[in-house]
């Protein structure tokens, strides 16, 4: 116990290692840290794709950080380190458990009464029944009866109330059988019941368990803290909601402004296309305003704060997205819809049952009884598994497509949508700097090489744009001396006596990295945001699914008309944030169900407004909150793929209604006539879900 | 009959012990990483290797 206390003092860090996914990965990053002195201890997560890490005081996150980047893979802190991932699926794994353990084991008693058990040995077999039900019953159907009595409070009904009112009464039902040692105990199927249902429940919270912690893992850009100068000079780290106005932050080449501020001291550039979609580097000068969010291009710069936190444009744009959010919640799911017709219909149908049976002269006992066989047997059995299973089946096939479902219900809106409009800067291209393909190939081997490793010496994201599209093509890097990297002017360094450089061109008209080495002219090499693989064709498709596209861009006409050229979209540009959501408001109130594209915080009060959002795996924190589905690769074909599996996802889920319903107009006429017993009731129960389950797996396909 | 009394009461054992075992282990988080439970088996013991 010592020992576990012991550890629990060593200081713990959580980082997020995206880009791990197998055995290997999980070895080489657990070795690495391992290998480290100070580290104590180091265990991958590969299902949220954490590393989490015990280590002494002599480490720190950054560290950290480096020695998973020097075994070769990309790391983040995480913000909210010692909290515990809150899963949905935990908390039904022990009712899911119990209600099978029982259902398992009453199940084999009833197969005995069924078979022809009698008298002492039939009464026996029910109590056994019976204590072992009943706790069961209770516990694992709480999470039905809770949210039956919630819906019941406010006066409304869900699928959850004929389950719990079925339950119940069956549960009664049987006990007074039990009691008076009658013949029929429905013990078992009330459990069968109780376990089908948890089972479509586990899988609807795995399935929102997995996209969470895939999202949770990509969110990371947003800048969580900066260098603080303080009155001697001294640097000390602060977390952003730390940060006052009127201090001074450093901010380093390639990294993110944490708070709003004036510029004190340098100039450089700022790439501010996350927050207004304008892709050009703003040049931003001393005594100019710089904004959080944005990402420092050029050289460091001190910043004075003028405001952070809750006052930043950022938390502007935070709000107004609450705003709309609660505009979306509204939204009823399909099967909610049809437990308002549902629930009301059966349970007059069970009433009429008994008082039609009492009026034909049958005693009050028995009307009850066949009252209780038409509860069970319309029991929303397959109902309940027609929906989630769908789900499931189909978010694990376009998962595995490379697209992450955040909500269960998305499927339902985005298969209806009519309109969709799109981003530019990071949706429509892929939103990072791609070196010119052709200046790429014209290098020599030598010249590539040395490209190469000049660019791996710096963290300047376009010196990693040129370092990721040389490795990419194979190039060897060059062995170099005398690496200096000059901020605001590039790589400095020796090749076999002769000085070689990648830097600044002099004139920058266009953005571009120049190369210069011993052998030939110099080089340069443009450098600019391309058009997404696949966006023509993604559109095109898009089209013949009859989904009308346009761009909504925050960028300058003159680099909206350029895209919406190449790709054959009318286009809007210049447009804020609030201008966004107010057209997905027009276009809504005009009756269009709207899908928004895009990665930006500029785009979220868009993504929030709109029937349905998707958002590019590299969008912003914002955007990756608040979009329903989350596409990783770079190609746009995710879109009408995504389109695609909605639309299917929904027909099958409309065909598992059509079975359910079939399933009980061939069983409800039998249990009002009286000819139900417990044995036909677990026979037509297992046989309607399994077929649904069958037929769900079809899906498994939808993402091709 | 006789043979009843002596079986069920080891079917229910049985079956409990199934289920005490799974309570123990979600208490003690052996569902927190089903895939990296499904991957570590094929992780090397040996460091050397290459």
């Amino acid at each position: 116990m010592s020992a576990a206390r012991q550890l629990s003092e060593e200081h713990t860090s959580v980082l997020a290692v995206p880009t791990m996914h197998c055995a290997g990965c999980m070895s080489k990053i657990e070795r690495g840290l391992l290998r480290r002195d100070g580290v104590i201890a180091a265990r991958v997560n590969l299902s949220s794709r954490m590393v989490t890490v015990s280590h002494d005081e002599t480490l720190d996150e950054n560290d950290l950080t480096r020695f998973i980047a020097e075994a070769g893979f990309e790391a983040q802190p995480r913000r909210r380190q010692a909290e515990r991932p809150y899963s949905a699926v935990k908390p039904l794994l022990a009712p899911l458990a119990v209600a099978a353990f029982a259902a398992m084991n009453v199940m084999l008693l009833s197969v005995s009464v069924w078979s022809g058990a009698e008298g002492s040995t039939r009464e026996l077999f029910h109590w056994i029944s019976a204590l072992i039900a009943l706790p069961a019953i209770g516990f694992a159907g709480r999470p039905f009866f809770k949210s039956a009595w919630s819906a019941v409070k406010r006066g409304s009904t869900n699928m959850d109330v004929p389950i719990s009112l079925g339950v119940i009464i069956a549960s009664g039902l049987s006990l007074y059988e039990t009691w008076v040692g009658g013949e029929h105990a429905w013990f078992d199927g009330a459990l069968m019941l109780l376990t089908f249902l948890l089972a479509g429940r586990v899988l609807d919270a795995m399935m929102r368990d997995r996209a969470r912690s895939g999202v949770e893992a990509l969110v990371s850009q947003a800048a969580k803290g900066a260098q603080v100068v303080g009155a001697d000079g001294s640097l000390t780290y602060l977390a952003a909601e730390d940060l006052q106005p009127g201090m001074v932050m450093r901010v380093a080449t390639g990294e993110r402004l944490a708070a709003d501020g004036e510029i004190v001291s340098g100039r450089s550039r700022f790439d501010q296309s996350l927050l207004t979609g304008e892709s050009r580097p703003v040049a931003v000068a001393q005594g100019e305003t710089a904004l959080a969010g944005t990402l420092n291009l050029e050289a460091p710069v001190d910043v004075r704060v003028s405001s952070a936190g809750r006052d930043t444009t950022l938390a502007e744009i935070a709000r107004l997205m609450e705003a709309s959010t609660q505009d979306r919640s509204r939204y009823v799911r399909f099967a909610d819809r049809a437990a308002r017709l549902y629930a009301p219909a059966v349970h007059s149908l069970a009433l009429l049952t008994v008082v039609g049976w009492l009026v034909a002269g049958a005693s009050l006992y028995e009307a009850l009884v066949i009252g209780v066989a038409v509860l069970i047997i319309t029991c929303p059995c397959a109902l309940g598994l027609a929906v989630p299973v769908a789900q499931v089946v189909a978010s694990s096939a376009l998962m595995r497509a490379g697209v992450m479902v955040k909500d269960g219900s998305a499927f339902e809106r985005l298969a209806g949508v009519d309109r969709a409009l799109l981003d530019k800067t990071g949706t429509l291209t892929l939103g990072r700097p791609v070196p010119d393909a052709q200046a790429i190939a014209a290098l020599g081997v030598g010249e590539a090489g040395i490209a190469l490793a000049l660019a791996s010496h710096s963290r300047h994201p376009l010196s990693r744009a040129v370092a990721k599209a040389l490795a990419a093509r194979g190039v060897v890097p060059a062995t170099l001396e005398n690496v200096v990297e000059r901020a605001g002017e590039g790589v400095f360094a020796t090749h076999n006596g002769w000085g070689v450089a990648l830097k600044r061109p002099e004139s920058s008209g266009t953005t571009a990295v120049l190369l210069r080495t011993n052998d030939g002219a110099d080089r340069l090499i443009p450098i600019a945001d391309t058009l997404r693989p696949d966006a023509r064709e993604g559109i095109a498709q898009m089209r013949l699914q009859g989904i009308e596209c346009s761009i909504l861009s925050g960028d300058t006409v003159k680099a909206v008309a350029a895209v919406a050229h190449e790709t054959g979209l009318t286009a809007q540009a210049n447009a804020r944030p609030e201008d966004k959501q107010a057209l997905v408001g027009r276009l809504r109130a005009s009756g269009h169900k709207v899908l928004m594209v895009g990665d930006g915080l500029n785009d979220g009060p868009a993504l929030a407004a709109a029937d349905v959002s998707i958002a590019p795996g590299s969008a912003s924190d914002v955007g990756l909150q608040a979009a329903d589905f989350v596409f990783v690769q770079d190609s746009l074909s995710a879109l009408p793929r995504t389109v695609r599996a909605s639309r299917k996802t929904m027909q099958v889920v409309k065909q598992n209604f059509a079975l359910a319903i079939v399933y009980n107009l061939f069983a409800v006429p039998l249990a009002i006539a009286g000819l139900v017993t417990p044995l036909i009731a677990a026979i037509a129960m297992s046989a309607s879900s399994l077929l649904v389950v069958a037929n769900s797996l079809r899906l498994m396909r939808a993402a091709k | 009959m006789n043979g009843v009394i002596i079986l069920l009461p080891i079917a229910l054992l049985l079956g409990l012990a199934g289920l005490a075992a799974f309570f123990w282990a979600l208490r003690n988080n052996q569902f927190d990483d089903p895939d990296g439970a499904a991957a570590r088996i094929l992780i090397d013991d040996e460091e050397d290797s290459v």
